[in-house]
């Protein structure tokens, strides 16, 4: 079994509002310094096989086609 | 409108199908509209559907499917009906999707850009003003170009995106139909954008609901002109 995290993130140039809101709710909160906050989202995956590459082929499409919206945002895959 | 469409509009009832999705709960509302604008009730479509039937509007209403996971119409775009629409819209079909309906378009890229979280990260139910940008359309030729409309909305994730290229493509090919006018632009949409078509002009999504307002018990009809035009029926 391959265990698998995918991670989206919004590309440089769309809005993040709900970033924002993290931005100024740490300021609140007295951590000085920060300079941006983008939120993003993970998947952890566990896929019943060996095969390295076939599951990174899949998980590829995955992204593609369905856990990252390509117009706004980016994606990356890691392995445990 | 032409002598020539008239008549068609007079002669034959333009026939519609509203699908439905587990999650989405406007379709009533909009199945109560088509019916009361066209005189006959429209079919409905479940999302397993991979047929559908011969209509000439297809209506994919507002409402939370699959609780918005995800993002907002992300699964239902990947449903079996939605490769039979994405199959009639290349037939020209006319296709109409509003709130969900629109991000479920989005999603499934029947529709240039992404609709995103509201700029003010609140849900907004209030009532906007819209403008009718381009009133040369299958959706609004019962309006005047410029005219401005009331419309409600009700929505988290009405924030429209699209990147630069994009965004200039679809201002130059007139596919923006509708903006939020008189500074009432509720989530932070770029340009304003409230409604856009795809280019060949037969699918339209908008986040606004103008099934809500069709009729006195509304309080106005300033929404009916959309479904008029798409069916084609006289006397908006």
């Amino acid at each position: 079994m391959i265990k698998a995290r995918v991670t989206v993130t919004l590309k440089n140039g769309v809005l993040d509002p709900q970033g924002k809101a993290i931005e100024g709710a740490l300021g609140a909160l007295g951590f000085d310094g920060i300079g941006q906050v983008r939120q993003g989202k993970v998947f952890d995956l566990q896929i019943e096989t060996a095969d390295k590459a076939k599951a990174e082929a899949d998980l590829k499409a995955m992204c593609e086609k369905l856990l990252a919206n390509t117009v706004i945002e980016n994606y990356s895959i890691s392995f445990a | 409108m032409s002598f020539k469409r008239r008549r068609q509009g007079l002669n034959r009832t333009m026939k519609s199908a509203v699908v439905q999705l587990p999650g989405l709960n406007r379709d009533r509302d909009m199945i109560a509209a088509l019916t009361k604008i066209s005189g006959k009730a429209p079919v409905t479509v479940w999302q397993t559907e991979t047929e559908l039937p011969d209509v000439d509007l297809i209506v994919i209403p507002g409402g939370f499917s699959y609780g918005d996971y995800l993002r907002c119409g992300a699964i239902a775009a990947r449903m079996p009906v939605m490769q039979a629409i994405k199959a009639k819209a290349e037939q020209g079909v006319k296709v109409l999707g509003v709130c969900n309906g629109f991000q479920i378009l989005v999603e499934a890229g029947l529709l240039p850009g992404a609709l995103m979280r509201n700029a003010s990260l609140k849900f907004v139910c209030r009532e906007v003003k819209l403008e009718v940008v381009n009133a040369d359309t299958d959706f609004t030729r019962a309006y005047a170009k410029g005219q401005i409309i009331r419309s409600p909305v009700a929505h988290h994730d009405g924030n429209y995106f699209a990147d630069a290229e994009t965004l200039k493509s679809i201002e130059g090919n007139g596919q923006v139909v509708f903006r939020y006018a008189e500074g009432t632009n509720p989530n932070g949409s770029m340009g304003d954008i409230a409604g856009v078509m795809n280019k060949a002009g037969n699918v339209l999504g908008m986040m606004p609901h103008p099934e809500n307002l069709i009729e006195a018990a509304h309080g106005g009809s300033d929404g009916r002109g959309i479904f008029a035009s798409a069916l084609e029926v006289i006397a908006a």
